[in-house]
């Protein structure tokens, strides 16, 4: 049945779906005026010429990595986790209790302590629309939308009546303690006497979000869980007739995809804002579903599309800078790769299986 | 509380529950037809941008929400091609629509007006006047009646009246008319339309077109109704609301007007009572605001019962022997 | 174009009587590189029975959808009543006077029985003209031809034969003159077969066309005027049905001679190995589906459940399988086993001993997207030997399991790395019944073991079967193939309505007694 070679699955098709996406966004750029070369330009000038602009790129692409793997992750059991948004917010609120509830000695110590309570935060956040659904049939997708909504009224209700510290006006949580501090590229760098990333964000977090990736794909393709859960994802009925718990499974894919989610806020509150303020998901919630998309729920493409969309999404801000182009243009792009890769993918697929037909006819 | 306030809480209620009613009606259509659309909230952003917009520069509220048509009618269009030509996933879709609108009425708001992606304020012909019913004057000194008259059922926008005359009016549709049979057909078993020699593709074009234009009344009533002009990301949430009433509501058109109501109703209370005391404990306006969502996951979870959907709903439609 | 097309509907009065209904000539079909129709021609009389029978897979269904305008044809003409047609779809079919009664139903669960035959074919925008109309034709119909049906019922209540009738009476109203049944009787009792060929017979003497596609011989011998036989997309022949006999037809179907009964030597049953006592199932919507069923099976016998589909079989084998809840007792090997608890589960029943073939291998039996390799120890993927570690599963000794299961079961091709859904349907359910039986159970339960499986395949599945048996494995089966039934098992238990409702030995019954307890007549009757 499968009439395309795999690289073409896998390779020639996202390429063509991203190049669609980006062919109309810069058709976009032209019809508020703009230059799409210039702004091109200017975003590969930005997020990609220096080691500052790499900076952010990385430091993006780790949060993106972190959610993109939280939605495949879910992809895989066949469910749709469009709850990422809330779940980063809840990990960043766990991130922040960690941090504030003794002075850290060494952020090394601090870090497990955080990834564990990013990872329980967002994994209830993702369990209980998991239970509502496996129990009670209510829809998961609606159910994680209106958690995002109930997760922006938790923080913004703990900013502001338990961790805004005395006389402040800003809805935000006191500075982390020292010993909380992550190691950032340029503190590393520096050591070795190399000056590189200076004034960049990315943290050691991004190493971490790789991990993630790896553990991820051995998780899916290698372990006896991933066994199960990609079965249940293929065919529930098939899953119940080996005995594989379809309540068990999707609880278990849930709450690994909402510990996933979570853990991004190892990186953006912990490792950068060092304190936690109002919406520091900034979306990134949502991007997953593009990178999950864009990368196959594959972690390593996963972790391809994760950069691309660290590079949009610091090329993004540095047209937000330089041009009359709002940074809202990212999540245009964002939404026309989840309309080509996910929705559309058969706009492309159809034509060029016609074509790969006609060449294996003649060849 | 007086009765005043019982009857304010009331009126705002039907203000607030017209955009949920005709995002619902307009989930209603397309879901019969079986295709699901969570592009609602994205399709709802979209018109009130360009309704809000197009009434300020024409100064007509009229041509604004025929742009609000015009704009949710394209999204719709697209899910459509999506969804019905290219049988994509329809949830991802609509997830993409959402984000396209929430992206672009920035965009397009930020080119045009340079307000940080909101329209200016919306004045005279080009917001929708309140309309009041004949005699409402007259019999508000009648006492219960005179002012369930004149403040709760007279002097709301026309939009409220088309919403709610568009209940009535789907129900007959519906369930009295060939294209309301061969509407639920499609969204049962496509395959018993397709066999009987009714195309599937253009009976559920026209549905998620009918849909796009009662999301496109939806969004031209938040911007030039309930409110004087877009802001950003004004929709808030309503588009998956409405679909959270669709599910309460079964899928039905009057019961789309009851859970609509229900929803109004709580989202007038939130608003009115920003902290209500509870004796020593006080409940936080944070906790107000995050009602309506709260009870949307508790009525799915809870109160639903046993809604059976339209049986193809989500599908795209294969042909097979 | 001639006047006759240009009203959409030719004028079949005026035509010729001699011209045929149905002439098809040169029809070929090809999808991507499998060619399911080859140069079919083929021409039916009018007021004639024409049956066309062929394995599964020989391209039966598909010639019957390139009339209907499901499909278009790569090559070849369509003559309906003399004259070329053209059906690019559906809406040409009717036109043209064809009605098509599907395997599957086409119709609409929760609407009436007259919303769905006039679904279509209303007569003006409002429906209540329409509705009133039908309401009268049903009456005229029903008296007519037998199909009575309550107008107002809705379809999900209606049982099955009643479905079909509402199948036939909207082709009817749409004035069919051309009715074309795809494997009518495969979910009806004997009774209501018979009923249906007496409908057919009455259509016939109309004048309607009918034309029978099944897989059933005795159908064929019954019913038909004229059979054509059907072998890889092939029309192989074409006789009329008195001038030929079942084993020739078989003979043409398979292309060789094939054994219509399996070799077996008698049973030598042991201890029990399966007790069933009382065991009732309710199922999700609340309908009693297994309404106190005891039965036992000993080691070294196959016990076989006739029955219509729909009566309980499937429920019961779901139960043994751990695949839903029931309340009674089961007892396996002297051991009652957990019929709703934490341990009614697949996983558990395996750990049993009790290895299961489920009735529909595409949607349980498989993974169709996981390769070879991961649908070999589907349902086992926790025994130790496919572990590596306490963390990682062995995919190499997965493929090498695969392997060897391949060669031993001669699944084609024998590829590890072949998606599930890349095999014929007789190869994925070799891959099953290789898993399964391999798993050295002390019960197996096998539901349709041959459904959709081409001879070759039944031949080998069925020798398989009895090997196991003579292993001194205790074997439960069903079937809704009557002929499956007698020739496998040694014990023969019907099912109806949920209960038993008598039981049989194969040698000293006949179909005919076995038809009448699946219909719910005790001996007496």
């Amino acid at each position: 049945m499968d009439v395309l070679p795999k690289w073409a699955d896998v390779i020639l098709i996202p390429l063509i779906n991203l190049l669609l996406a980006f062919i109309i966004s810069a058709l976009v750029i032209l019809a508020i005026g703009e230059d799409p070369v210039f702004a091109l330009k200017t975003m590969i000038q930005g997020s990609l010429m220096s080691t500052y602009g790499w900076g952010y790129t990385l430091y993006y692409a780790t949060n993106f990595m972190f959610t993109g793997l939280a939605v495949a992750v879910a992809f895989h059991a066949r469910l749709f986790n469009i709850g990422g948004e809330g779940q980063a917010t809840l990990g960043g609120l766990g991130v922040a209790l960690i941090c504030l509830s003794i002075p850290w000695p060494h952020w090394t110590i601090a870090i497990i302590a955080a990834m564990i309570g990013a990872a329980a935060f967002g994994a209830i956040w993702a369990a209980v629309p998991a239970y509502l659904q496996a129990r009670r049939g209510s829809h998961i997708v609606i159910t994680t939308i209106m958690f995002n909504y109930i997760a922006f009224s938790v923080l913004n209700y703990m900013l502001v009546n338990v961790l805004r510290p005395p006389g402040s006006q800003d809805p935000a949580s006191a500075r982390f303690p020292e010993g909380t501090n992550l190691p950032t590229f340029q503190e590393f760098f520096a050591q070795f006497g190399i000056t590189a990333f200076r004034g960049a964000p990315v943290n050691v977090s991004f190493l971490l979000a790789v991990a993630a990736c790896i553990l991820v794909w051995l998780l899916i393709w290698r372990t006896r869980l991933g066994y199960e859960i990609r079965a249940f994802g293929h065919s529930e009925s098939a899953a119940v007739y080996a005995g594989i718990s379809p309540f068990r499974i999707t609880v278990i894919a849930m709450i690994i995809s909402g510990a996933l989610a979570g853990m991004m806020a190892i990186n953006n509150v912990m490792g950068e804002a060092e304190r936690l303020v109002l919406n520091s998901v900034e979306g990134a919630g949502f991007i997953g579903i593009a990178v999950a998309l864009m990368g196959r729920s594959h972690p390593f493409g996963v972790f391809l599309a994760a950069l691309l969309f660290g590079f949009l999404f610091q090329g993004g801000a540095e047209l937000g800078l330089w041009t009359n182009i709002p940074v809202q243009l990212i999540i245009v792009i964002q939404a026309l790769v989840i309309l080509f890769t996910g929705a559309l993918d058969n706009m492309v697929r159809m034509p060029l299986e016609r074509l790969f037909l006609r060449f294996r006819r003649v060849g | 509380m007086d009765f005043l306030t019982v009857l304010q809480i009331l009126d705002s209620t039907i203000r607030l529950a017209t955009p949920l009613l005709f995002a619902c009606l307009a989930g209603l259509f397309s879901e019969r037809a079986g295709i699901f659309d969570i592009g609602l909230e994205g399709k709802m952003l979209a018109a009130a941008f360009f309704a809000g917009a197009i009434a300020y520069t024409s100064g007509s509220v009229w041509l604004g929400m025929l742009a609000a048509i015009a704009a949710s009618v394209i999204l719709s269009l697209i899910h459509g091609l999506a969804s019905i030509t290219f049988r994509g996933n329809q949830l991802i879709s609509g997830v993409a629509i959402n984000f396209l609108a929430a992206g672009l009425t920035v965009l397009i708001a930020q080119d045009w007006f340079r307000q940080g992606g909101r329209t200016p304020s919306l004045s005279g012909d080009a917001r929708f006047n309140n309309i009041q019913l004949p005699f409402a004057e007259t019999l508000e000194p009648v006492p219960v009646i005179g002012p369930i008259y004149a403040e709760l059922i007279s002097g709301h926008s026309f939009l409220v009246y088309v919403g709610l005359l568009s209940v009535p009016f789907t129900w007959w549709l519906l369930f009295r008319t060939r294209f309301g049979l061969r509407l639920r057909a499609v969204g049962e078993n496509p395959a018993a339309v397709d066999t009987a020699g009714i195309s599937v593709i253009r009976l559920r074009y026209i549905a998620v077109l009918i849909c796009g234009i009662l999301c496109g009344l939806a969004g031209a009533y938040l911007s030039t109704g309930l409110q004087a002009g877009f802001v950003k990301d004004m929709s808030a949430g309503r588009g998956f609301i409405a679909l959270a009433a669709l599910i309460f509501a079964k899928w039905r058109p009057w019961y789309a007007l009851y859970a609509t109501l229900l929803f109004g109703l709580l989202q007038a209370i939130a608003i009115r009572f920003q902290n209500v005391d509870i004796g020593t404990f006080t409940v936080p306006v944070q906790f107000m605001e995050a009602l309506p969502y709260i009870l949307t996951v508790v009525i799915l979870a809870g109160f639903v019962g046993k809604a059976i959907p339209p049986r193809a709903g989500g599908e795209p439609y294969v042909k097979e022997r | 174009m001639t006047p006759e097309s240009q009203t959409g509907r030719p004028d079949r009065a005026a035509l010729s009587a001699s011209a045929p209904a149905i002439e098809l000539k040169g029809i070929s079909k090809a999808f991507g590189p499998v060619q399911a129709n080859k140069d079919i021609s083929i021409s039916v009389k009018r007021g004639s029975i024409h049956g066309i029978i062929g394995e599964n897979g020989a391209g039966k269904s598909t010639l019957m959808s390139i009339l209907y305008g499901f499909y278009k044809a790569d090559t070849g003409q369509i003559l309906i009543g003399g004259q070329e047609t053209e059906i690019p779809d559906s809406q040409a079919a009717i036109a043209a006077g064809i009605g098509m009664v599907f395997q599957h139903f086409k119709l609409v669960e929760n609407f009436t029985v007259l919303e769905n035959v006039i679904l279509g074919a209303e007569d003006g925008a409002m429906l209540q003209p329409s509705i009133a109309k039908a309401r009268e034709l049903l009456t005229q119909l029903a008296q007519e031809y037998e199909l009575n049906v309550d107008p107002d019922a809705l379809i999900e209540n209606l049982s099955v034969g009643h479905q079909q009738r509402v199948e036939i009476l909207k082709a009817l109203y749409r004035q069919a003159d051309i009715l074309i049944l795809d494997e009518p009787t495969g979910v009806l009792t004997p009774a209501e077969a018979d009923h249906l060929f007496r409908i057919l017979r009455g259509l016939r003497d109309e004048g309607k066309t009918i034309v029978l596609i099944t897989h059933k011989l005795r159908e064929i011998m019954d019913v038909t005027d004229t059979v054509s036989v059907m072998r890889r997309g092939e029309m192989v022949a074409t006789v009329n049905t008195d001038e030929t006999s079942p084993e020739e037809l078989a003979e043409l179907m398979v292309g060789r001679k094939v054994l219509l009964r399996v070799d077996k030597a008698p049973a030598q049953p042991g201890d029990s190995v399966l007790e069933i006592a009382d065991l009732r199932v309710t199922d999700e919507k609340g309908v009693d589906r297994v309404k106190g069923v005891s039965l036992n099976v000993r080691a070294g016998e196959i016990l076989g459940i006739a029955g219509v589909a729909g009566n309980g079989q499937s429920e019961l084998m779901q139960v043994l399988g751990g695949m839903r809840t029931g309340s009674g007792t089961i007892r396996v090997n002297g051991a009652p086993i957990d019929l709703s608890g934490a341990r009614a589960n697949g996983q558990a029943r395996r750990e049993l001993g009790i290895a299961h073939v489920p009735e529909d291998r595409q949607r349980e039996g498989l993974i169709m997207e996981y390769f070879a390799w991961e649908n070999v120890a589907f349902g086992y993927h926790h025994q130790e030997k496919y572990q590596r570690n306490r963390w990682l599963m062995d995919n190499r000794a997965l493929r090498a399991d695969t392997e060897a299961k391949m060669e031993k079961f001669d699944i084609r091709p024998p590829l590890p790395w072949t998606q599930a859904k890349s095999f014929s349907g007789g190869n994925q359910q070799k891959i099953v019944v290789a898993r399964e039986m391999e798993s050295d159970p002390d019960l197996l339960l096998v539901g349709q073991p041959t459904r959709g499986v081409d001879i070759g395949a039944i031949e080998f599945i069925h020798q398989q079967i009895v090997a196991l048996r003579d292993q001194g494995k205790a074997i439960l089966l069903v079937s809704v193939e009557l002929d499956e039934i007698m020739s496998l098992s040694d014990r023969i238990a019907v099912m109806f309505d949920g209960q038993i409702m008598g039981e049989r030995s194969p040698t000293e019954t006949n179909e005919k007694e076995l038809g009448l307890l699946m219909a719910g007549m005790t001996g007496d009757a």
